[in-house]
């Protein structure tokens, strides 16, 4: 009886993850990918890991931490880049590496054996708390109001800024809201593929619906259907199989933009 | 305009510019490089604050005197998946600060300008299937399609091909029937044929209401500047300063 329970409790909690994963790393991963900001996502990503860090260290719930850092390294470079303060890559480059130095330098401080580090690092099923998949659905909604209400908005000030800023005041506050919400759902999905792999959560899924439409809309329907198939799959995968879940979502996510590319291909030779 | 002044820094750039733009004008904006002319262009448009000095708007087309703009070189992304509708939308932007939904009515709208730009049938199609043509039109349909009062051009000859010239000033024409016009252009040569009266900006401005440029008002700017007359044969003369 307790093994059906435990049986039933996994199933839900792998569906409903898949499903606000997906959401919110479809919408941000079509975000990020069309804005050709995935090296700057890369930078939040790892910026956050001191978070992490600080949070084992000071004994705070490390998604807080992780929350906290990738919001500021984000609004902190996108601000440096605004201003012509220093070259967005190189900002992105430094924030990288230094959100890791300070992670593992607080990780190593922290007395006694840290058994989950692994798990932020790739991701585990077995962290992953009803609290995370409850933060994950929030995430989820607001990300669908926020986008479904902007969504012309957001859509013309990444296409073409400058235009943007010559009549609008507002581009740099939806600038930087936007990026805010890009380092809260890569934080949240760390929980789900970890700090390395969190990012291909985000970018493979748009660049599979890129294979076959143009529309922005579009691109955010298909990246969450494919995010979903691979996102459920490889948790499935990873359990029965016993490997990591992060790196099963990844490989799968693969596996199926491998396919739409061949199923694509065919169909046109054959037309 | 009056008595405007503006600098980047202490790099004094416009001085004491004195400038009226009225309905139904259409101006050609000339000068050397770095004279000031697309400063000229930002201050008009908001974008940098004059140092001293002021615009006045006739407050009679307060609230209907958005300014359109056809920027120098398109500065979106045109790998970016957006369709020629959803760009000329984007103009809607003179009038909306914060874009939400989109009325019918906008939607329609778009439709008749897309028409208009001879761009029938390519409403869904994206930016990179277009020729430099098209997606000049696609950006002046843009500029349009909120009703300006002014339409502003920065160097339009820039990312056009020769072949779509023709066609483009002629739609100008068609525009500035229903909107002044103010372009700025190194180009003068192309252009005189369509202005009717030029702007000197070299550092100071200089207007000439004709569309023909004296012996005496060159010497103003103290830089070659090619002359253009209307004759019985269109002729142009290139005359040396100092």
């Amino acid at each position: 009886m307790e093994g059906s329970i435990f049986q039933y409790d996994f199933i839900v909690k792998g569906l409903l993850g898949a499903v606000f994963a997906s959401i919110t790393a479809g919408i941000i991963g079509t975000y990020i990918v069309t804005r050709k900001m995935v090296f700057l996502s890369g930078g939040i990503t790892h910026a956050s890991f001191g978070g992490i860090g600080i949070g084992y260290y000071a004994g705070i719930n490390p998604v807080a931490g992780a929350a906290v850092f990738g919001i500021l390294s984000a609004l902190g470079i996108e601000y440096l880049s605004i201003h012509h303060r220093i070259r967005e890559d190189s900002a992105i480059g430094i924030m990288w590496a230094f959100g890791m130095a300070v992670g593992i330098i607080f990780i190593y401080l922290t007395p006694g054996y840290s058994p989950n580090l692994m798990s932020y690092l790739f991701g585990s099923i077995l962290t992953v708390t009803t609290a995370d998949i409850v933060a994950l659905g929030i995430m989820s909604l607001i990300l669908c109001i926020y986008f479904g209400a902007f969504y012309r908005t957001i859509l013309y000030t990444s296409f073409d800024e400058s235009f943007a800023r010559t009549y609008s005041a507002y581009v740099d506050i939806f600038k930087y809201i936007t990026t805010s919400l890009v380092a809260l759902t890569i934080v949240l999905n760390i929980r789900m593929a970890g700090v390395i792999l969190v990012l291909s959560l985000l970018t493979i899924p748009p660049n599979i619906a890129m294979l076959f439409t143009r529309r922005y809309s579009n691109i955010i329907f298909f990246s969450v259907l494919s995010g979903f198939t691979g996102t459920a799959a490889g948790y499935f995968i990873s359990y029965f199989a016993g490997i990591p879940v992060g790196a099963t979502i990844i490989f799968t996510l693969v596996i199926i933009w491998i396919l739409v590319k061949v199923i694509i291909v065919t169909v046109k030779y054959f037309k | 305009m009056e008595s405007l002044s503006a600098s980047y820094g202490t790099n004094i750039v416009l001085e004491d510019v004195n400038f009226r733009v009225s309905e139904g004008d259409f101006i050609g904006v000339i000068g050397p490089n770095g004279g000031g002319k697309t400063t000229l262009l930002k201050i008009i448009l908001g974008l940098i604050k004059p140092v001293s000095g002021e615009i006045i708007f006739n407050p009679d087309l307060s609230g209907s005197c958005a300014i359109g703009y056809l920027p120098q070189i398109s500065t979106g992304d045109l790998s970016y998946p957006v369709s020629v509708t959803d760009v000329i939308l984007s103009g809607m932007m003179i009038r909306k600060r914060i874009i939400t939904r989109m009325s019918k009515e906008d939607r329609k709208k778009a439709a008749g300008i897309i028409e208009e730009m001879g761009l029938s049938g390519m409403g869904r199609s994206s930016l990179s299937e277009l020729s430099g043509g098209q997606l000049q039109r696609v950006f002046l349909g843009r500029a349009i399609i909120g009703d300006p009062k002014l339409l502003l051009l920065d160097e339009p000859g820039n990312f056009v091909d020769s072949t779509f010239e023709n066609d483009f000033y002629e739609k100008l024409k068609e525009l500035n029937k229903r909107m002044a016009i103010l372009m700025v252009s190194h180009d003068i040569g192309m252009i005189s044929a369509h202005v009717r009266s030029y702007a000197c900006v070299n550092r100071k401005l200089n207007y000439h209401p004709s569309s023909e440029i004296s012996n005496e008002q060159l010497l103003a700017y103290g830089c070659p500047i090619q002359l253009i007359t209307h004759g019985t044969v269109p002729h142009t003369v290139l005359k040396q300063h100092n």
